[in-house]
């Protein structure tokens, strides 16, 4: 691509394998957050053929193109791909791409630890999909419930596949929350106050400490379980006198927050697009600040929500429903500042803002059937069916992935230096749109008339095969939708019009700088005065205070931008601990090997630098 | 020209969803068999009647939510020449006011809600009949411990007798699924849940385990049969009598057969064998269906489960016993002759 040459200042002539040695040897956090969303799209498509297979089975009754065990390790494999090898990593891209942007930083706070992250999570999604080639591939569902996951139960190594992949996921993402916590915290340009910090940043930073607090929950979960399957402890055997719903309960105080750790990027990016396409300010931006942390501080709380059925007792059904349905209010909140924001605006149609229109839409119907089941004598009747099914993919599809898309679309042309095309992109949106509601909306019919999720075969007198039918029709839509987006991006690609620095009358700080953005970002970093920093440079505040043209500083030298230099100890100490890991399916003795070897490329990682006392921490690189 | 029909789009797309929910009721959507909105018992209609009062509710806000949005966006779309809008920031006010409308609008569902919580986990009246349920991969086994009865994968019940179900789990977690007659109560290994309900009328209901249990999870099915209380009488009466002998010569042989192969290790025949792994067999003759509930209980089907049970019902723990050609047949007429 273009910008390699920008990349590559003052290093060797160009050939593919310094270009490829560029990439894994990267602390950019701009070309990290490339890697991510490559990543991302990729395990999204992969996820994307597992849904459509297992909708193809199930587009009439007594289907026979997969049998049982496939159809149950489809659903494991699309559930797990898609919240933590798809969603997240595309949320992970925006936040590395984009957060420094925003900020008006150079790099975030550790770009090694964030090249480290990516690596790992590379391992681990690497790990996870071994399974296929082993031939024992996760069949104990995204939720992987005890005890069916232990070794009497699921005695093939596809479990120990999903329960090791997992928590190298979750390191990644542990490691990826902190260094966002500090960079949001520490490396805000001059002026850049809380309350002036953009909502995508905001909602970032939300996200991060969802991020921190959830993540151990799943791995404490998973140790007690890898304990259970490798050494036969009996932390959720009922045999030895314990409770297989204490998985539960640490999977559900892990997996309601992820809920959040997935919407909340989308939410962010709608609050950046709605507001530059409206060509008006976020309407109560307080209001949507503080309703995002509300959202987060609640989603610790509704974790028994998803336990209705299991016989808690009426006090804890009672306690979980009242707390699921406040969840709604900061939520509903929300919605109403989206039209508030849109109301009286000037709007231009883009794609982007096509998508973020399609989020709200759709996330605010998948909210109405998720206050149904905060009831739960309702949820009795709905809990692992359809029902269900057609709620969270009106959340998680309908809201993550048309907000995520809609960034993508807004984002583009600073990213890649290149506009996508606008027919196609509203051809993309309206095939995705028609397409996922074809799927989805009949999944409400078929819950309430009793289907159940996860059946790989169903009878034909029950009254199911219309809808499903239908059902299925509309999952080839959307794939007919994201053939549009991948012609798209190559056509674009090859010859799209170049992107001006501010291709969409853009409000915030990454629009005052060229796209795609020099390896420094800001020649100069900028000193913020506004929410809407540029917005105000450019127009003024809107109450009186006149347009403020940037005070031109001659741009530096950018060779004087010292900016960390790349390392291969990130990917070398992901690749350790692969190693590791991945010896427990295989022999003690590489555990032990993969285990000092991941202690070595600790040591030479952390001391990298250490020799190098008379110039100082390049980490820090930003001044 | 692009720009009205772009704006059509949203409006045509409203009313097609419309008209897809009126045809779907129109075509009796609702009666299949498994339905949750045409509930059969007390049980049933209290949960019913406040998903009915939320869908109202949320029906009207999704209106106005998604009406707003359309009418916004049809309303302030860019017009040539327009000036800049006014920075509106916000408005303390409006802002206050919904999010007490969001907060009242949730206690109208928490009201009702609370109640009904409390009131269908009640202990049971003493004079219920009960039924001790057990989920296992992947078939259900029904037990009434004051009537000596075990029945397999069918479920007898009275209609209007308050029914005290205790559910326990041998292996995994499942979950007891009957969507007409109420709501769904997960089997747990380890401890005992409890539902009670009192089915309204005679009719037949299927049910099926609704959580994830492993290979064969979509084919734990089962048939609930409410009989008026006579005809529960009866079949009461029916059950508790010895399995008559098999006078067929084909089903003596099958009968034969059954006692000198590894059957008699995991089935009960009273009077014949005390197997406990696999469904109770006793009066196997008298029920409508086989494999849970996968298929009609006919002397062909029964022959090509035991050829090979695996075919019909992936990971099922029964093996292939490797009855091949009269065998399966022998065996089939005998179970059947079991009334």
């Amino acid at each position: 691509m273009a910008t390699h040459a920008a990349y590559m200042t003052g290093t060797k002539k160009l050939t593919a394998g310094s270009v490829l040695w560029s990439w894994i040897t990267t602390v950019d956090h701009k070309r990290i957050g490339q890697l991510y969303g490559v990543s991302a799209f990729f395990f999204f498509l992969v996820g994307g053929i597992e849904a459509v297979i297992m909708r193809l089975q199930l587009a009439h009754p007594d289907g026979t193109l997969v049998g049982a065990q496939r159809f149950n390790e489809l659903f494991t494999m699309h559930g797990t791909t898609m919240v933590f090898l798809a969603i997240m990593p595309l949320g992970a891209a925006f936040f590395n791409y984009m957060i420094p942007l925003l900020i008006g930083a150079r790099d975030v706070a550790f770009p090694r630890l964030n090249a480290l992250s990516y690596w790992v999570f590379f391992s681990g999604a690497l790990l996870l999909h071994l399974s296929f080639l082993v031939g024992a591939v996760p069949d104990g569902g995204w939720f992987g419930y005890a005890n069916l996951t232990s070794a009497q139960f699921s005695p093939s190594h596809g479990i120990d596949f999903w329960m090791l992949g997992l928590q190298v996921l979750g390191i990644s993402s542990l490691m990826a929350g902190f260094n966002f916590i500090v960079t949001i915290i520490n490396m805000r340009a001059p002026g850049m106050t809380l309350m002036r910090m953009p909502l995508f940043v905001w909602m970032s930073f939300v996200v991060q400490f969802l991020v921190v607090l959830a993540f151990p929950a799943i791995t404490v979960a998973l140790i007690l379980l890898m304990f259970d399957r490798l050494f036969g402890t009996l932390f959720f055997a009922p045999a030895g006198g314990a409770d297989p719903l204490l998985w539960q309960h640490l999977f559900w105080i892990f997996g309601h927050p992820e809920v959040y750790i997935l919407i909340l990027p989308a939410m962010g990016i709608v609050s950046e697009v709605l507001p530059t396409f409206s060509r008006k300010p976020l309407f109560g931006a307080p209001v949507v600040i503080y309703s995002g942390i509300m959202i987060g501080f609640l989603g610790f709380g509704v974790w028994s929500h998803h336990m209705f059925s299991v016989g808690m007792g009426p006090v804890a059904d009672a306690a979980f429903s009242i707390s699921t349905m406040l969840i709604a209010v900061p939520t509903g909140v929300k919605i109403l500042n989206w039209i508030g924001t849109l109301w009286g605006g000037r709007i231009y149609f883009a794609s982007a803002l096509y998508f973020s229109l399609g989020f709200i839409a759709m996330f605010t119907l998948g909210g109405l059937s998720g206050v149904m089941h905060a009831s739960p004598p309702v949820d009795l009747q709905q809990t692992d069916s359809y029902f269900i099914v057609a709620h969270f993919h009106y959340v998680l599809f309908g809201g993550s992935i048309f907000g995520l898309f809609s960034g993508v679309y807004y984002w583009w042309p600073k990213i890649f230096g290149k506009l996508l095309d606008e027919r196609l992109g509203k051809l993309h949106f309206w095939l995705m749109m028609i397409g996922f509601n074809v799927t989805f909306f009949p999944m409400h019919f078929l819950g309430l008339v009793g289907m159940p999720r996860r059946i790989y075969t169903y009878a034909p007198d029950l009254g199911w095969n219309f809808w499903n039918l239908i059902a299925t029709i509309g999952a080839l839509v959307i794939v007919l939708s994201f053939l549009v987006f991948i012609w798209n991006v190559i056509t674009t690609t090859r010859s799209g019009a170049p992107a001006p620095a501010d291709p969409w009358d853009g409000r915030t700080l990454e629009w005052t700088i060229p796209s795609p953005p020099p390896v420094y970002n800001f020649a100069t970093v900028p000193v913020v005065h506004d929410r809407d920093d540029f917005w105000a440079q450019k127009y003024g505040d809107g109450h009186g205070t006149p347009p403020r043209k940037p005070v031109i500083t001659p741009a530096a030298d950018p060779a004087s931008i010292h900016m960390p230099p790349p390392s291969y100890w990130p990917i070398l100490l992901a690749g350790a601990f692969f190693v590791m890991m991945s010896g427990v399916l295989v022999s003690i003795y590489q555990v032990i090997v993969g285990g000092f070897l991941t202690l070595y490329c600790m040591v030479r990682f952390m001391l990298e630098y250490h020799h190098q006392t008379d110039v100082g921490p390049p980490a820090g690189g930003h001044h | 020209m692009r720009k009205s029909l772009l704006s059509r789009i949203p409006t045509a797309l409203l009313l097609l969803a419309v008209a897809l929910l009126l045809s779907s009721c129109g075509w009796s959507l609702w009666d299949s068999p498994m339905t949750t909105v045409r509930p059969k018992s007390g049980f049933g209609r209290m949960t019913h009647e406040i998903f009915m009062l939320i869908s109202w509710w949320t029906l009207g806000i999704g209106i106005v939510v998604e009406g707003a949005l359309l009418w916004v966006c049809v309303h302030f779309r860019e017009k040539p020449g327009q000036p800049i809008p006014k920075q509106v920031h916000g408005h303390t006010l409006l802002e206050v006011s919904w999010t007490i409308a969001f907060a009242v609008v949730l206690l109208i569902f928490a009201i009702p809600t609370i109640p009904v919580i409390f009131e269908t986990q009640a202990a049971p009246p003493a004079t219920s009949l009960r039924v001790d349920v057990s989920g296992r991969q992947w078939w259900w086994e029904f037990k009434y411990p004051d009537l000596k009865i075990v029945t397999a994968n069918e479920l007898h019940l009275p209609a209007g007798q308050t029914v005290a179900f205790n559910l326990h789990a041998p292996d995994v977690i499942h979950s007891f699924w009957m969507p007409q007659l109420g709501g769904k109560r997960d089997v747990v290994p380890g401890r005992v849940n409890r539902i009670t309900l009192a089915p309204d009328e005679p009719g037949e209901y299927p049910g099926q385990c609704a959580e994830y249990c492993g290979m064969s999870h979509a084919n734990m099915r089962f048939r609930v049969i409410v009989h008026s209380k006579t005809d529960f009488e009866k079949w009461v009466a029916g059950q508790q009598e010895p399995p008559v002998q098999p006078t067929d010569p084909l089903a003596q042989k099958g009968q034969e057969l059954f006692s000198q192969s590894a059957c008699v290790g995991c089935h009960t025949i009273a009077g014949v064998s005390g197997g406990v792994l696999g469904p109770n067999l006793t009066h196997f003759g008298s029920r409508k269906s086989m494999g849970a509930n996968l298929m009609a209980n006919t002397p062909g089907n029964l022959a090509r489960w035991i050829e090979n049970p695996g075919h019909m019902k992936p990971g099922v723990l029964m093996p292939d016993l490797g009855m091949r050609g009269e065998q399966p047949k022998a065996l089939a007429a005998y179970l059947l002759s079991l009334k």
